[in-house]
């Protein structure tokens, strides 16, 4: 009896040891698990190809448009100034709608509401461009999401998305991303899954994407069925990750394999 | 609306070895994809690649299929009188793109 209360308390302790979060001595961004080439990639900003999508935005950001024949400049002026420290804080709390929205559906917002045009699709190239500008200049300065207490409820669900199993795998997020990081997977680096430089250009895609195309594509990987872009519960897990990278610098456009 | 990225060193002296540095925006279809009802996505790529330097060739490549998006092509040269780079990409359905940088050789 008393062996099997021991067996019990060891394997609450294990469990609960597993499931604690990276302190914040030992959180590395992606990063610092790539390999020197493509570190050298990201450096410089001449052979970063995020930096393609970034002048796009900043031409994107002059330009006018929607019935109210308004660009983001006309508002924001100069977004060197007007978008430092934005992205960090990002996905924020929105009053209107009640929920927490991504720095991509704040953009979209901004064109409904008051440029009068029709929102960018999701993994748009215009919406890739202009997100990759507006986060840029956010570039070095630490995530600061979760300040707003009205995203505390939310930042709690993402937490138990994060930990919830799920799938025919039957992973959570934190299987992997808080108890394996220091571990490989055929062969590639797991990594903490720090979102430090969304929008960020991904070797495999070819192409700038999001975080939620990266969520989107882990949930695929443990075969399960991947919310739809946009969905709360999408967003709520940005949120968390965002909260969890607390203090990180934004890398804004990061390149990774 | 593609843009390039031109990483050509603003001095140098006469003689010195210079790295020039090229990233252009390109989707680099290659031609074997299908879309999920079975159609060909038609080939959509950059061709050729040519750097000339105050008129005369300095570097030129042909590119192919395998070669990924936005590609990124570095080269080196040697300088001996200051001058003008000119790059030129030119592609699969018209496309067609340059891009210039100066050095000052001292």
């Amino acid at each position: 009896m008393r062996i099997a209360a021991c067996i019990a308390l060891l394997t609450a302790v294990a469990s609960t040891a597993l499931a604690a979060e990276i302190p914040q001595a030992e959180r590395r961004s992606g990063y610092s698990f790539m390999s020197p080439d493509t570190k050298a990639m990201q450096d410089e900003d001449t052979a970063n190809p995020g930096m393609l999508f970034v002048l796009d935005g900043e031409a994107l950001w002059q330009r006018k448009a929607g019935t109210a024949n308004k660009a983001c400049a006309d508002c924001h002026s100069d977004a060197r100034i007007s978008m430092k420290g934005v992205a960090a804080h990002y996905p924020a709390f929105e009053k209107a709608l009640g929920k927490p929205v991504d720095l991509e559906a704040r953009i979209n917002l901004c064109r409904t509401n008051h440029q009068q045009a029709s929102p960018f699709a999701y993994e748009s190239h215009e919406l890739l461009a202009l997100t990759a500008y507006v986060a840029q200049q956010s570039r070095g300065m630490p995530i600061a999401t979760g300040d707003d207490p009205k995203l505390a409820p939310f930042v709690e669900k993402g937490h138990a998305l994060f930990m919830q199993r799920q799938g025919q795998l039957n992973l959570g997020c934190t299987n992997c991303h808080d108890d394996s990081w220091d571990k490989k997977l055929a062969g590639s680096a797991i990594t903490q899954g720090q979102p430090t430089g969304y929008p960020l250009y991904r070797l495999e895609w070819q192409s700038l994407g999001s975080l939620q195309r990266r969520l989107r594509a882990c949930i695929t990987g443990i075969r399960a069925q991947a919310y739809d872009y946009g969905k709360p519960e999408l967003v709520e897990l940005e949120l968390y990750l965002m909260t969890r990278a607390r203090g990180m610098p934004v890398e804004t456009p990061a390149v990774r394999p | 609306m593609p843009s390039a990225l031109i990483n050509v060193p603003k001095k140098a002296r006469r003689g010195d070895v210079i790295e020039i540095k090229t990233l252009m925006s390109h989707i680099m279809e290659t031609g074997y994809r299908h879309t999920a009802s079975g159609d060909v996505v038609p080939r959509d790529i950059i061709t050729s690649f040519t750097c000339r330097f105050n008129g005369t060739e300095v570097f030129r490549a042909d590119l192919y299929p395998a070669i990924a998006a936005n590609p990124f092509i570095t080269f080196f040269t040697t300088v001996t009188e200051s001058g003008k780079f000119e790059f030129e990409w030119i592609g699969d359905k018209g496309f067609s793109e340059t891009a210039q940088a100066s050095i000052t050789v001292e």
